[in-house]
C-alpha cells in the first residue's frame, strides 16, 4: 500500500507548494489546475499531445532509473538526448536524402534509431569512463556535458548543418523516408479517426524500451549484478562482480535511452534538427524516475502524468496571462525535493498517519 | 598583445572570477563540515532573482542585497532541514534546489514584471560600481574573504570543530559537541555567501536578472573547489584560472587562427563562438578528471551523522 501511496503523497505536497506560489502571484490555484487537467486530458487531441510528451519522458525517465539502480545519478539526459538527436539527424540528412522513396523508411528509420542510441551513449561514455578511471564527480561532469552538447549543436546549426537561405537556426527538413509515421496516419488505416498531432509510432518504441529495461533489471544476470553494485559496491566486489564495468555499462544504456528522445521529437514531430528540442526533458526524467520509483511501470505512469502537466501547461501559457510554463519546472523541482531529498521527512509522517487511521479502524 | 590588453584581461579575470570565489567558499564550508552542496547553482540563481526583484520594487540597494542574502540563507536552512535533520540524499537535494530555483525565478519574474522572465534593469545608484582598478566592492570582498575563511577554518577552535565534523562526526559527538549545530552553522554561512554570489551577478556584473543567468557557474565553483583540494587558497587559484580562461575566451571571439601546415585557403580558421562558449565547461571536466593528481575529500562527506 505504501508503495503506491508515497508518490501520491509527495505529489500532493509538491502541488500544495505550487498552489501557494500561484496564490502569491495572484492566479487562482483551483482554476489553474482545472484548466491544466482539461487541457491535458479533456479531449482526444489533448490526450494525444500528452502521450507525445510522455513518450519523451519515458526515455529520459528510464535513462535516470537505469543509472540509479547502479547507484549513479545521471543528470546528463539533456545532453545525451541532444546528441542522440544530432545522430539521427545526420543519418536522416545523409542516407535518407539518397533513399528518398516511401519504401526506404523501413531502412532509414531503424538506422536513425541506432544512430540516436549511439549518439546518446557516446555522450554518456566520457563522463562514465572519467568516473570509472579518475573518480570524477558524475553529477558535475554530466551537467557540464549538457552545456557542451548545447554549444556543439548550436555551432553545427549556425555552421555546416544550417539550411541554406533560411533565417532559422535549423537544418533542412528531413526527407519523407526519415519521418516516423504519425499515430493519426496509422490509426486511419484501421478506420479510426484520430486528431492530427505530433504523437507518432515512437510511442511503441518507448513501451518496448520500458519492457526491455524491466527485463534487464529484474530478469537478467547483468541487471542483477548492476543492482548489487548499486546496493553495495563492496558486496558486489566480494561476489566477483566488477563495479566499474557495470557502472560504465549502465551509463551507456542510460545514454542510449536518452538519445531516443531525438527519434520522438525530430523524426516524429519536428522533421528537422533544431536548437533546444529537448526543452528540459532530461531534467524531467529525474522527477519521472523518482515518482515512478525507478520502476519501468511506474515510469510509464509518471510519464503520462508529466506529459499531461506539459501539455496542460502549454495550453495555460496561451490562455492565462502571467502564467509561465516554468511553473511545471518548479513543480518538477519540488517533486524531486519531496520524493528524493526529503523522502525521510514525508515517509515517517505518512507512516504515523496510517498508523493512526489503522488503530482507529481496529 | 600589448600591455594595455594584458591589463584589461587581468581586470576582467577578477571581474568574472568573483561570483565563482563566493560560491567556491560557500561549497568549501559546507563540504568541510561533511555536507555536499550541489545546490550552489540554485541558491545563487534564486538569490540573483531576489536581488533583481527587491531592487526593482524598493529602489534600495540595502533591500536588494538583504533579499539576496535572506534567500540564500533560507535555501541553505532548507538544505539543512532535509539533509542534516532528516538525513536526505544530499546530491538529489542539490539538483532539486536547482530545478526549483530555475523554475520559480522565471515564474515569479513573468508574473511580477512580465518581461519574458527578466527583471527591469537597475539604475547605477542600485549597483556596486567600480572603485579601484576597475573592480567593485564585491570583488574585494570575495578576495578578502579567502584569508578570512582560511583563518577561520585552520586557526580557530570552531574551524577545527567544523573540519572534524567533516572527517569524523562520531568523534565530534563524543567530544560533547553538536554535529547538527555545526553543520547548520556551516550551511548558514554557505547560504549568505551564495547570496553574495547571486547579488554580484545582478548588482555588479549585470544590471538585472535574466532566466538561467548562472549558466552552470555553481557547478564550476564546486569543481574549482575540488580542484583546489578543499582549501580556500587552492579554490581561489582554481577560480582565477576559470576566470582567466573565460576572460581570454571572450577575447578569442572572431579571432582568426592560422593553422600551420595546411594549404593556404584553409590555414586561416575563425574560431566559432560556440566553441569558445563551451570552453569553460570542457575545462571543468578536464580539471575534474584530475590531471594534476588526486585530492582527498573530507572523509565523512555526504554521510549523515
Amino acid at each position: 500500500m505504501e508503495l503506491g501511496l508515497m508518490p501520491l503523497v509527495n505529489l500532493a505536497l509538491a502541488l500544495a507548494v505550487c498552489s501557494a506560489v500561484l496564490a502569491v502571484v495572484g492566479l487562482p490555484p483551483q482554476q489553474v489546475f482545472t484548466m491544466l487537467l482539461k487541457g491535458a486530458f479533456g479531449s482526444a487531441a489533448g490526450w494525444s499531445y500528452t502521450l507525445f510528451y510522455a513518450t519523451t519522458f519515458v526515455f529520459t525517465g528510464l535513462a535516470v532509473a537505469v543509472a540509479f539502480h547502479g547507484g549513479l545519478f545521471n543528470v546528463g539526459g539533456e545532453g545525451q538526448a541532444m546528441i542522440g538527436g544530432l545522430g539521427c539527424a545526420l543519418i536522416a540528412l545523409s542516407v535518407g536524402e539518397q533513399l528518398a522513396t516511401d519504401l526506404a523508411a523501413i531502412v532509414v528509420l531503424p538506422m536513425m534509431v541506432v544512430a540516436a542510441m549511439l549518439g546518446g551513449a557516446l555522450w554518456a561514455a566520457v563522463p562514465a569512463v572519467l568516473l570509472a578511471w579518475r573518480g570524477s564527480h558524475l553529477v558535475i561532469t554530466t551537467i557540464m556535458f549538457n552545456f557542451v552538447a548545447s554549444s556543439l549543436v548550436a555551432g553545427l546549426l549556425v555552421g555546416p548543418l544550417k539550411a541554406p537561405g533560411s533565417m532559422m537556426v535549423e537544418t533542412v527538413a528531413f526527407p519523407l523516408s526519415a519521418r516516423m509515421p504519425g499515430m493519426h496516419q496509422m490509426l486511419q488505416r484501421f478506420g479510426v479517426d484520430w486528431p492530427r498531432t505530433p504523437l507518432n509510432l515512437t510511442l511503441l518504441i518507448a513501451l518496448a524500451a520500458a519492457i526491455a529495461v524491466g527485463l534487464y533489471l529484474t530478469r537478467s544476470r547483468l541487471g542483477y549484478e548492476l543492482r548489487t553494485v548499486g546496493f553495495s559496491s563492496d558486496a558486489a566486489r566480494y561476489a566477483g562482480i566488477q563495479p566499474d564495468r557495470h557502472r560504465v555499462m549502465s551509463l551507456l544504456i542510460a545514454g542510449a535511452l536518452a538519445g531516443l528522445v531525438g527519434i520522438n521529437e525530430l523524426a516524429g514531430a519536428q522533421h528537422r534538427l533544431l536548437l533546444d528540442f529537448v526543452l528540459g526533458a532530461g531534467f524531467t526524467g529525474i522527477a519521472v524516475s523518482l515518482i515512478g520509483r525507478n520502476h519501468p511501470l511506474g515510469i510509464v505512469l509518471a510519464s503520462i502524468l508529466f506529459g499531461g502537466l506539459y501539455q496542460g501547461g502549454a495550453e495555460l501559457a496561451f490562455e492565462l496571462p502571467g502564467f509561465s510554463r516554468d511553473m511545471v519546472t518548479t513543480l518538477q523541482g519540488l517533486i524531486v525535493l519531496f520524493s528524493g531529498a526529503m523522502a525521510m521527512v514525508s515517509a515517517p509522517l505518512l507512516g504515523w498517519i496510517l498508523n493512526r487511521v489503522g488503530s482507529r479502524d481496529g | 598583445m600589448d600591455d594595455a590588453q594584458w591589463l584589461s584581461l587581468l581586470v576582467s579575470t577578477f571581474r568574472v572570477s568573483a561570483p565563482l570565489v563566493f560560491c567556491a567558499l560557500a561549497g568549501l564550508l559546507s563540504e568541510r563540515a561533511g555536507v555536499i552542496d550541489l545546490g550552489l547553482e540554485g541558491k545563487m540563481l534564486l538569490s540573483a532573482f531576489a536581488a533583481g526583484a527587491a531592487g526593482a520594487f524598493t529602489g534600495s540597494l540595502t533591500a536588494a542585497l538583504g533579499a539576496a542574502l535572506l534567500v540564500g540563507f533560507a535555501l541553505s536552512m532548507l538544505h539543512g532541514f532535509a539533509c542534516v535533520t532528516h538525513r536526505g540524499d544530499q546530491v538529489v537535494l542539490g539538483i532539486a534546489l536547482t530545478m526549483t530555483a530555475a523554475g520559480l525565478s522565471v515564474v515569479l519574474a513573468v508574473a511580477w514584471f512580465g518581461q519574458g522572465g527578466q527583471t527591469p534593469p537597475l539604475p547605477n545608484t542600485l549597483r556596486f560600481l567600480p572603485l579601484w582598478f576597475g573592480q567593485n566592492f564585491l570583488v574585494y570582498l570575495a578576495l578578502g574573504l579567502v584569508p578570512v575563511i582560511w583563518f577561520f577554518l585552520f586557526r580557530t577552535t570552531i574551524g577545527l570543530r567544523l573540519r572534524a565534523t567533516g572527517e569524523n562526526p562520531a568523534m565530534v559527538e563524543a567530544a560533547g559537541l553538536s554535529v547538527t549545530l555545526l553543520r547548520y552553522g556551516a550551511l548558514a554561512i554557505n547560504g549568505l555567501l551564495c547570496g553574495l554570489a547571486g547579488s554580484y551577478l545582478v548588482l555588479a556584473q549585470g544590471a538585472n536578472f535574466s532566466p538561467h543567468m548562472t549558466a552552470g557557474r555553481g557547478y564550476m565553483a564546486l569543481a574549482a573547489m575540488i580542484f583546489g583540494k578543499w582549501h580556500p587558497v587552492g579554490a581561489l587559484g582554481a577560480c582565477l584560472l576559470f576566470g582567466f580562461l573565460d576572460a581570454a575566451a571572450i577575447r578569442l571571439q572572431g579571432v582568426s587562427v592560422s593553422l600551420p601546415g595546411l594549404a593556404d585557403p584553409l590555414s586561416v580558421v575563425e574560431i566559432p563562438v560556440q566553441a569558445i562558449q563551451a570552453l569553460p565547461y570542457l575545462m571543468t571536466v578536464i580539471l575534474l578528471a584530475g590531471f594534476v593528481g588526486h585530492a582527498r575529500a573530507p572523509a565523512a562527506l555526504g554521510i549523515p551523522k
